[in-house]
């Protein structure tokens, strides 16, 4: 009745996408975006739904924000023309300025704290010993 | 068919009189776990109440006129419960029904309702759903009861699951095949000529007994069918006049045969050999499990095997399979696949799926994963049972050594044979890679915890990271359970917490199929209450909870203590992804996905729900500095024997 997402997608989107992001990701500047635009689309045209509400990720999207991990030459390509699990967002559904508002706002979240500043993280270090 | 004429020429009264003299035989004639059960109960009780075959004795010596109106003698019913007694069914989950109602009255009066014990369920499709979480904490089948036609119409998708998961269960359905004594209207409506075919697809095996002594052969032999690998779901048709009549054998004595349980069957030592032989010389070795853990031994033996190579083992989470603090453990497994030079696959719903990668894409792009020369073998039951027209068995993946076996039973002889197969310039290698594996399990669970805290994890709605963190907090220190699975929640639960023993964690449903989640989890709360009275945590689906949120009431009516939190994300999430797939590829709006997908306008307060079903009601809470407090607040409470529901509003995945 309903068919599950492959887990491994993700994370081989992921490799994909990192590959790009080497070869060119100094290429060109990202266009002006506004962040809260931004925010408004990513939400509208459902980037959310597997990358969740702050670019975190999941089991279906990788995570794309926090740093952001690709450049904006690399992002801008691969929603366009990405043939995977990931679906094509075209200028016809997404425009350039909309994708770079996208793009402003997956930039303007803040960086993920570091684990060690959580204390609920930081005790879990030890929380999983080894066996044997 | 001598005997059988006989019987057609025995009048009302000789036929009662043949009734007594069977009665009196079959006292002495009850065999193994039946008769114990009945020897017991008069040790300990004086005012015992009687079996069957006690009244039936008793008629032997009493002439017994029943008053207008009322039954002469036993029920049938009561011998079908002594059946259920000999086979230490302790619970039947049922929504009551009149095609039932022989065995159902039986079962709360004539077997003082214990074991087996009649569990009021609100949906039949929830019953059998609680049978299959029941078996895979108790380790043994308890019993469904669904009304003939349209109550097995219900519960078939919950016996698909229970089928696609390789669980034990025994469904039970009432019937009346003869027209002439059934009731003209809905009873006659309810009634089917073959009440098994509905389900036959995906039972192992059912029966429609036409006597007593064929039930009591039938049933003891379901038991024995259902728990045998792979593990299947069963069907038992309960005949209404049987149910009613009195206890009629035709002169000879009902006896109910001994359980004995089939031996599984261990893969054959020369194919075994061969595949230590490959596992033993591989540079590379991965193991991959799904349904291994079939019983706490099953751990155990993976565990040995793995350290006997120090392979990886990739667990696709069907049962508890092994500790997911051990060094070798692998979530998920990254490019493993395609570093292997050996796979195993034990017990593995989907080879192919394991070793392919299928994009759900205009293209549909697939991929082989390993590399060149890898040898793939197999160990399980799959090749050895398998039916047509439903297709869980999944896409045909060519193998190198396929072994048709236990996996659980196989394992000590494959780790044994690997043992004596490494070759002495390997060990090294073999312990090089252990090295590797313990040193990678500190690096990997430092980068899984920086991962946790990109997980949005001060956001709200609340992450799941965030979440799965904040009940572990809570929960680490008891001696908890996990009954239900955590996929939705990108698997953080069996990121963050450490899961050791068999009985923490139960796998999925098998089938996919949308319902199981909240019956199953009380099924398995069940089987915990009885085993040790652990602390039982479900992380329910919020549409899941919603196809039978009577299970619930269930919960709270039979007093079964049970922490569920809500996963409330709003939504049929996966479908709203689907249906977005479907506006991209379309390019012709992609703003309408939530339409039919979400649950929004109005939001379901699941708090007042449960509330409503005789639980605390805790949320719903967006905050994730709120978390730590309530779900203490519901640990406290269930710890108190209360069933608690706490409503988390969460972030899709």
């Amino acid at each position: 009745m309903r068919k599950t997402f492959v887990f491994l997608a993700g994370s081989t989107l992921s490799v994909a996408v990192f590959a790009a992001s080497s070869a060119f990701a100094s290429q060109t500047a990202a266009p002006a975006g506004d962040a809260a635009k931004g925010k408004a689309s990513f939400e509208r045209t459902g980037c959310w739904q597997c990358h969740g509400g702050l670019g975190q990720g999941g089991r279906e999207g990788p995570r794309i924000a926090s740093p952001v991990p690709m450049a904006w030459p690399v992002l801008s390509t691969f929603v366009r023309t990405t043939r995977g699990n990931m679906p094509p967002y075209t200028e016809k559904v997404l425009s350039n300025q909309e994708l770079a508002d996208v793009y402003a706002y997956l930039r303007s979240i803040p960086p993920a704290p570091d684990f060690r500043t959580i204390p609920l993280l930081n005790g879990m270090m030890t929380t999983a010993s080894t066996q044997r | 068919m001598a005997r059988k004429n006989a019987r057609t020429e025995v009048s009302r009264r000789k036929f009662l009189a043949g009734v007594a003299m069977t009665g009196a035989a079959t006292a002495v004639s009850v065999t193994g776990k039946g008769k114990a059960a009945v020897a017991v109960e008069a040790a300990q009780s004086p005012a015992t109440r009687p079996s069957t075959a006690d009244a039936q004795a008793e008629l032997a010596t009493h002439s017994v006129q029943a008053a207008p109106g009322t039954l002469r003698g036993r029920p049938g019913s009561d011998f079908m419960v002594d059946v259920l007694k000999s086979l230490e069914i302790d619970f039947v989950f049922s929504n009551p029904a009149s095609s039932c109602r022989g065995i159902h009255e039986s079962i709360v009066t004539y077997g003082g309702n214990t074991r087996p014990e009649f569990i009021t369920c609100m949906h039949a499709e929830s019953a059998v759903a609680m049978t299959h979480g029941y078996y895979k904490v108790a380790g043994k089948p308890a019993a469904a009861l669904c009304h003939g036609t349209v109550g097995l119409q219900h519960a078939a998708m919950a016996v698909y699951n229970a089928w696609c998961d390789r669980a034990a269960s025994i469904v039970m359905v009432g019937n009346r095949m003869d027209a002439a004594t059934r009731q003209p209207g809905v009873p006659t409506i309810h009634a089917v000529q073959d009440p098994g075919s509905l389900i036959r697809d995906f039972t192992k095996w059912d029966d429609n007994p036409q006597s007593l002594q064929h039930f009591a052969e039938s049933m003891v032999r379901a038991y024995k069918v259902t728990m045998t690998p792979p593990l299947e779901p069963v069907l038992m048709v309960l005949e209404e006049k049987l149910q009613e009549d009195a206890i009629e054998s035709g002169g000879r004595p009902l006896v109910i045969p001994k359980l004995n349980s089939v031996a599984p069957p261990a893969g054959d030592p020369n194919a075994v050999r061969e595949a230590a032989r490959l596992l033993a010389k591989a540079d590379n070795p991965v193991i991959v499990v799904d349904r291994v853990g079939r019983t706490p031994a099953g751990v155990k033996h993976l565990v040995e095997l793995a350290e006997a190579l120090n392979a990886p083992v990739i667990d696709q989470l069907g049962r508890m399979n092994m500790p997911n603090n051990h060094y070798l453990y692998q979530l998920g497994g990254g490019r493993l696949i395609e570093q292997a030079d050996v796979i195993l696959g034990l017990e593995l719903t989907d080879f192919w799926g394991t070793v392919n990668n299928s994009d759900d894409s205009v293209e549909m792009a697939q991929v082989y994963r390993p590399k060149a020369g890898s040898r793939l073998i197999s160990i399980g039951m799959g090749d050895l049972y398998i039916r047509a027209n439903y297709q869980d068995f999944e896409r045909y993946q060519q193998v190198d050594l396929a072994i048709g076996a236990d996996a659980e039973t196989t394992l000590p002889m494959l780790t044994e044979y690997i043992k004596q197969a490494i070759p002495a310039d390997h060990r090294a290698k073999i312990a090089e890679r252990g090295e590797k594996a313990r040193k990678g399990q500190a690096q990997a669970r430092q980068s899984m915890l920086a991962q946790a805290a990109a997980n949005a994890w001060d956001a709200s709605p609340v992450s799941s990271a965030r979440l799965s963190a904040e009940v572990w907090q809570q929960i680490k220190n008891e001696n908890w359970a996990l009954v239900s699975r955590d996929s939705s929640l990108s698997n953080w639960p069996h990121r963050l917490w450490t899961f050791t023993q068999h009985h923490q964690f139960i796998g999925g449903p098998g089938g996919a199929g949308i319902g199981y989640g909240l019956p199953a989890a009380v099924g398995a709360a069940f089987a915990h209450r009885q085993a040790d009275q652990r602390l039982c945590v479900n992380i329910q689906n919020d549409g899941d909870s919603m196809y039978a949120p009577g299970a619930l009431w269930t919960a709270a009516h039979h007093k079964v203590p049970m922490l569920t939190i809500m996963w409330n994300n709003r939504a049929y999430h996966q479908e709203i992804m689907h249906l977005q797939r479907m506006a991209n590829w379309r390019q012709r709006g992609i703003e309408n996905p939530h339409i039919g997908t979400t649950i929004w306008d109005p939001y379901i307060n699941y708090a007042k729900l449960a509330e409503a079903l005789g639980h605390v009601g805790i949320g719903p809470i967006t905050d994730p500095k709120d978390l730590a407090v309530a779900i203490k607040r519901g640990v406290d409470a269930v710890k108190m024997g209360e069933p608690v529901l706490i409503d988390v509003v969460t972030q899709p995945r």
